[in-house]
């Protein structure tokens, strides 16, 4: 605990001048909820984190709220409907930073599925409501899930379904400090080798996205003898085509690539990209 | 939030509007209309934008369900990954038995003791002991609270141990884990265990010190229940009026309906309300309790079963008792498998599950085909089977305190939502409290 309450501390100078404690406020979209959970999982953390800044807006944890404007919001969830799509718009205006939580707000999240679900590999949301619903029309929702930064500026995006709760904590005492967050951007791999696990790649054959995925999480999946499957969304500029053709390697076929391409990042970038060529080339 | 009371809006009536129920896990809304000395109406709204797993879960390969289906709640993401590998497993035929078996329910007894504490501390806690928030208790009662994160925190070491994390695991698959725990982990739990134990005890003596409300509604419980054992992973769905199901038969017993005001579907069981979560596993499989959390509920003023839905938060902390005792039982005993996992290979079928999830019971079906590809999924969360029984509670709270100011009638009202420690993300969510008054 001790790095964020003395950056918080060491820096909330301003706060201190003007007698007030930064503020925060988190905010639930189209999600899980296990993002802003991950906050109240920070138990060694919780309390002091809590004498440090104001609380001023989380549902989740208290029935307390104070009007904004907020110094920083965290945002969970994805925008799946246009009364969302104005909130979202009014949430920015009313905070000094904003950083998204999580992979449904930094990319739309196992939700961003329908964006891909059209007979035309377009948006469509029809066949999974009717799958759902009795009365899929009464349903008030868009056929996108788009992430935050599609519809206002974000300071700062936090990778992870879900996120890692050192990683947040990291973020929350730079953002308050004003200082860039000290977030890694290289491949799971760089991670995965310094935990001194096997690469279950190499050593067993088994598919693994950790070449293109962006570490974060401790390299959790091959420390537990298990392929990575990317739930912190692409790192910058992986080689996905090379990847795709060593898991043809191992025996992948196109639906399965398509498959571990489409999961909890499927509309970020690399991912979505790889997966509409794999598409296009196919048929 | 508490928006403050608008003037009445015409002579005789008032009306209150709160923007979204706190401490609950996920949005969702509430209306209550009352005209004079009459309940005229309420209705427990979910509109958490529908995210449509069923929708996407077809054409999926049948190993992903437990991964994809744990993304529906970050709070309770055991119990999808476990109702989801047993439906799959059956529509596999394929038993996960022995030790394999026992760590699956240590890593729910994880799940148990985490989401529990988490409801018991953080979010139910605060409204008998007129608090916003754990974090504004914490300022008055920092002890008891630091005790109830500590109690939390064992949880998640168990789940983190099993499962590599505490929300979404990782180490789950069909037939069992990736890898098993090593024995040194394992042990280590012991002493955090023990712990935790005493505090879940020490919990129990000081929820069971809280005002209650005195009533006792006749609602139908359903819940799981297993011959040798208080039923978490497996057993026949049974209530407490004599049915006794098996998982394969439930959905001819139970019904859902779609509600236009909401985006989760209302259940029934033989076209009567039932509720599921902690009361009614505690009065259907009372008898399978540890002897400790046994007497835990005696000291505490419990019978065998309880009806009062505001205890629902003592016997939350009696059944964090029996997960830590059965969490150290399953340590004890422990002795690694050969494998981490049995092969599960496809062949065209459907298998049903249910387990117990902290909230209650969770229905998982799969239709699969040859090749493994899921054809049809159905997920029932136990927040949408309580749901019309949350809306009678609010009704009786409303219909006993006419007389209240109309903020302490909102806040009985919000309490009695609570008091079924409601997961919304799971039944698709947005809880909007509004009391309309004339």
């Amino acid at each position: 605990m001790a790095p964020l309450v003395s950056a918080v501390s060491r820096t909330a100078d301003p706060f201190v001048r003007t007698g007030k404690r930064p503020t925060l406020a988190v905010w639930k979209f189209a999600s899980c909820d296990g993002c802003q959970l991950t906050l109240l999982d920070c138990e060694d953390e919780l309390l002091a984190v809590a004498g440090q800044i104001d609380i001023a807006y989380f549902l989740e944890a208290s029935s307390a709220t104070v009007e904004g404007p907020y110094d920083v919001s965290l945002v969970e969830g994805s925008i799946t409907t246009a009364h969302d799509a104005k909130r979202i718009r009014e949430i920015r205006e009313m905070s000094g930073k904003l950083v998204t939580i999580g992979a449904c707000a930094t990319a739309g999240g196992i939700q961003a599925l329908r964006n891909f679900a059209g007979p035309d590999g377009g948006p469509d949301v029809t066949a999974y409501a009717a799958a759902v619903y009795a009365h899929p029309e009464i349903l008030d929702t868009l056929p996108t899930s788009t992430p935050i930064s599609e519809h206002v500026f974000v300071d700062f995006e936090l990778r992870g379904c879900p996120i890692d709760k050192h990683q947040l904590l990291e973020v929350v005492s730079a953002t308050l400090a004003g200082r860039k967050p000290q977030i890694p951007n290289y491949s799971l791999c760089l991670e995965c080798k310094r935990s001194g696990a096997v690469c279950v790649m190499v050593a067993h054959g088994q598919p693994c996205l950790g070449p293109a995925t962006q570490a974060g999480c401790g390299a959790l999946c091959p420390n537990f003898s298990r392929g990575c499957y990317g739930c912190f969304g692409p790192h910058e500029g992986p080689n996905m085509p090379a990847l795709g053709d060593r898991f043809a390697e191992l025996g992948v076929d196109a639906d399965g690539w398509l498959r571990a391409l489409r999961t909890y990042n499927a509309y970020a970038g690399p991912f979505r990209k790889e997966a509409d060529h794999v598409e296009r080339t196919r048929s | 939030m508490n928006a403050p009371v608008p003037e009445a809006p015409a002579a005789g009536t008032r009306r209150i509007d709160v923007e979204a129920l706190a401490r609950v896990e996920g949005e969702g809304a509430l209306h209550v209309r009352i005209d004079g000395h009459t309940l005229e109406h309420v209705a427990l709204r979910i509109y958490e934008p529908p995210r449509l797993f069923e929708g996407f879960l077809r054409g999926r390969h049948y190993t992903e369900p437990p991964d994809i289906t744990a993304r529906i709640c970050g709070i309770c993401p055991v119990a999808y990954q476990m109702s989801s590998c047993h439906a799959l497993e059956a529509a596999c035929g394929v038993t996960v038995d022995g030790q394999l078996r026992e760590l699956r329910r240590l890593l729910y007894c994880g799940e148990w003791i985490e989401s529990h504490a988490l409801h018991v501390y953080m979010l139910h806690a605060p409204d008998f002991l007129g608090y916003p928030s754990g974090i504004h208790l914490a300022q008055d009662h920092r002890a008891t609270v630091e005790m109830g994160l500590r109690l939390k925190k064992v949880g998640n070491d168990v789940m983190v141990v099993l499962g590599g994390r505490e929300i979404h695991p990782v180490n789950v698959r069909l037939g069992g884990f990736y890898r098993l725990p090593r024995l040194a982990e394992l042990r280590a739990l012991r002493e955090p265990l023990l712990r935790a134990r005493d505090d879940a005890l020490a919990t129990v003596k000081w929820v069971a010190g809280f005002e209650f409300p005195d009533v006792e509604p006749d609602r139908i419980f359903l819940a799981l229940s297993h011959p040798d054992e208080y039923a978490i992973n497996e057993g026949t769905v049974r209530t407490d009026r004599g049915l006794d199901i098996p998982v394969s038969a439930f959905e001819e017993h139970v019904r859902e309906e779609h509600v236009a005001r909401s985006t989760a579907l209302h259940a029934t069981v033989d076209g009567e309300p039932y509720m599921v979560g902690p009361l009614a596993r505690y009065a259907i499989n009372f008898a399978q309790l540890s002897p400790l959390a046994q007497e835990a509920a005696r000291d505490a003023g419990l019978g065998p079963v309880e009806r009062n839905p505001f205890k629902s938060i003592v016997v939350r902390a009696v059944e964090i008792v029996y997960a830590c005792d059965e969490a150290l039982r399953i340590i004890d005993q422990y002795e690694p498998p050969e494998r981490a996992y049995l092969e599960v290979p496809p062949r065209a079928g459907r298998g049903h599950a249910c387990t117990e999830a902290p909230r209650g019971t969770l229905y998982h079906r799969y239709t699969i085909n040859d090749e493994g590809i899921v054809l049809d999924a159905r997920i029932v969360p136990p927040t949408a089977q309580s749901q019309s029984v949350i809306e009678e509670d609010v009704r009786d709270v409303v219909r006993g305190h006419l007389d209240l100011a109309t903020d302490q009638l909102q806040h009985l009202c919000e309490q009695a939502v609570r008091n079924h420690d409601p997961c919304i993300s799971c039944s698709a969510h947005f809880l909007k409290l509004e009391v309309e008054r004339r």
